[in-house]
């Protein structure tokens, strides 16, 4: 992989409670670009988004975000330093309306009015349904708001955490073409997702999980091209999940 | 992204859905009218009514405090009954210092008293629930037990500390001249502190649901409530947010505590612990985390107390633990249960 990685782990172990979930865990994610972590149900891929957002915390190993150590930091100073998550559940506040949501996100100070009506023309919903309550939008738009927020500010890398589950093709295309746009303005994108028609077609990258190890790292375009490769790693060929 | 390939549209709540979430509203007035209708005679119903009222408002400052406190950090602070005592007794010093402005016949000079009793009741309490958070409920964040035993021990040493500050002995007090005796409203007669405890009360729920729905730190405690993490994870110290909200539900307490204190005229180191049965009805029945259950459910027991005290004075000690009861049987989860996602 690349040497200039915006974020390195190197032998991350997490424990939760008495189960080892992460049993050393490399993986270096490029600056720039979409790196895409796959892997079966279980693999640890949410866990190690987890670890390196500050929620679980690393019994061992290093995480290196800009070439400083931030492993033992708390979730807020890493949210600081310019990462940002969205949680597969979408950690939406369906108390608050769409416009609060967004206003908490933007946690320096009042929303960027020109980055905001970038994300209404990236995201329609969040404009139209901007004083509704959020418990009151459908998966789709609840996803579209969720990745809205982690862009409010700009960041150096958004974690994203399986974007596509659930919701139907159209909203899928939908959040793909966003994310894609999203790539072109320098923002490094950490993917988990299981849709791998979706996940070849932005990723630059990829690293495949298995029982908490990474076992595969290598260009996308590499394992997009070789279906016997995908059916070693992951037991699917790319042509079943199109 | 096409807004027409999209299709916008939002999930409608069907209307009985609708209606069923908004009739705890409902529930106050009922309750009045059936007072009313079950007391027959309009003056003695008036009185019992603004003394329902002003129990239900200092009940809810009391409570306010407590159910914020559990729905942001899931901690549940049974030595939340200190800062009441610890606030009485402080008015009370405060108000028997100021006994000058308190017999004075000048209004201004009463009430002036009233508000700086208010005041250090505040801040004492306040202050005493920054070391309460850090030295007693810190270490126990997420174990619910543990709460329950250290937070109780906590209301003991309080209590223990309150023996050795003011002495083993109640207090007595009489409220300030102006706050005396009650306006006669054709044959009703209505105690002028219990309008002033309905006034402060009524301001301090508007003056809540303004901060907890207009100003962000009001939306970080409302998202707090509802998923802790997701908050920290936009860059948000929950904790501070946390301790901030403890150091005023216990401000809160200790200004329901002068207000009690004033009410009954008399204070022991246990008043906190007493009112504190009442307190925790009132946070399940309004449902764990809600301010706005909370003040409902203050409301109703407030009245309930008052109505069934006149009608059926033997009942009305179980008159409040058979209103939970009904309550939970038809909301398990309170009047306006909580959303949590974590």
């Amino acid at each position: 992989m690349m040497a200039d990685a915006l974020l390195s782990l190197s032998g991350v172990h997490t424990h939760i409670g008495p189960y080892h979930i992460l049993q050393g865990v490399d993986l270096k994610v490029p600056e720039g670009g979409v790196t895409v972590l796959l892997g079966r149900n279980g693999a640890g891929k949410t866990t190690t988004l987890r670890t390196i957002m500050g929620l679980w915390t690393a019994s061992k190993g290093d995480i290196r975000f800009d070439d400083h150590v931030i492993t033992r930091l708390a979730t807020p100073e890493i949210s600081r330093r310019g990462i940002a998550l969205v949680p597969e559940d979408m950690g939406i506040f369906t108390d608050l309306t769409v416009a609060e949501n967004m206003i908490l996100a933007a946690a320096s100070g009042p929303m960027d009015a020109k980055r905001l009506s970038w994300i209404k023309e990236l995201f329609p919903p969040i404009g139209t349904f901007w004083n509704s309550s959020a418990g009151t939008l459908s998966g789709g738009q609840k996803q579209m708001l969720s990745v809205a927020r982690a862009i409010i500010e700009p960041r150096r890398l958004i974690l994203i955490d399986e974007p596509t589950k659930g919701l139907a093709p159209a909203i899928i295309k939908a959040m793909t073409d966003a994310l894609r746009e999203l790539k072109e303005t320098d923002t490094t994108i950490l993917l988990v997702e299981q849709n791998f028609a979706m996940a070849s077609s932005i990723g630059d990258t990829v690293a495949v999980m298995d029982d908490g190890r990474i076992i595969h790292s290598g260009s996308m375009k590499e394992l997009a091209g070789n279906a016997a490769l995908q059916e070693k790693l992951m037991g699917l060929s790319l042509e079943a999940h199109q | 992204m096409s807004e027409a390939a999209i299709k916008p549209r939002i999930e409608k709540i069907p209307l009985k859905e609708q209606i069923f979430q908004k009739l705890p509203v409902f529930l106050v007035p009922m309750l009045a009218l059936a007072g009313l209708i079950a007391i027959g005679n309009p003056s003695s119903w008036l009185t019992l009514t603004v003394a329902g009222l002003a129990m239900g408002m200092m009940i809810f400052i009391m409570a306010s405090g407590l159910t914020v406190v559990f729905g942001l950090m899931d901690v549940i602070n049974f030595g939340h009954g200190a800062f009441v005592a610890v606030g009485a007794f402080v008015g009370f010093t405060v108000l028997a210092w100021l006994a000058g402005w308190t017999a004075s016949p000048s209004v201004m000079l009463n009430l002036a008293a009233v508000l700086i009793a208010i005041l250090a009741a505040m801040l004492i309490t306040g202050l005493l629930g920054l070391a309460f958070e850090r030295v007693i409920v810190m270490p126990v964040y997420g174990e619910h037990l543990k709460q329950i035993l250290v937070t109780m021990g906590g209301l003991i040493v309080a209590q223990q500390m309150i023996y050795v500050v003011w002495g083993p002995d109640e207090l007595h007090i009489s409220r300030p001249q102006a706050l005396q005796g009650s306006f006669v409203i054709g044959e009703a007669a209505i105690e002028k502190y219990r309008l002033v405890a309905v006034a402060i009360g009524l301001v301090l729920f508007v003056a809540m649901r303004h901060i907890l729905k207009k100003t962000k730190i009001g939306l970080l405690v409302r998202a707090g409530v509802e998923n802790g993490e997701m908050v920290e994870a936009l860059g948000y110290r929950i904790r501070r947010l946390f301790l901030i909200v403890f150091m005023t539900g216990s401000a809160l307490a200790g200004l329901g505590g002068v207000m009690w204190g004033l009410y009954q005229e008399t204070i022991t180191a246990h008043m906190g612990s007493e009112i504190m049965v009442l307190v925790f009805i009132v946070v399940i029945i309004g449902g764990l985390g809600s301010v706005e259950g909370c003040f409902i459910g203050a409301m109703l027991v407030g009245l309930l107390a008052n109505y069934t005290a006149f009608l059926a004075p033997k009942v009305a000690l179980i008159s409040t633990i058979a209103l939970m009861v009904v309550i939970l049987m038809w909301r398990p989860q309170g009047l306006y249960p909580v959303v949590k996602a974590k």
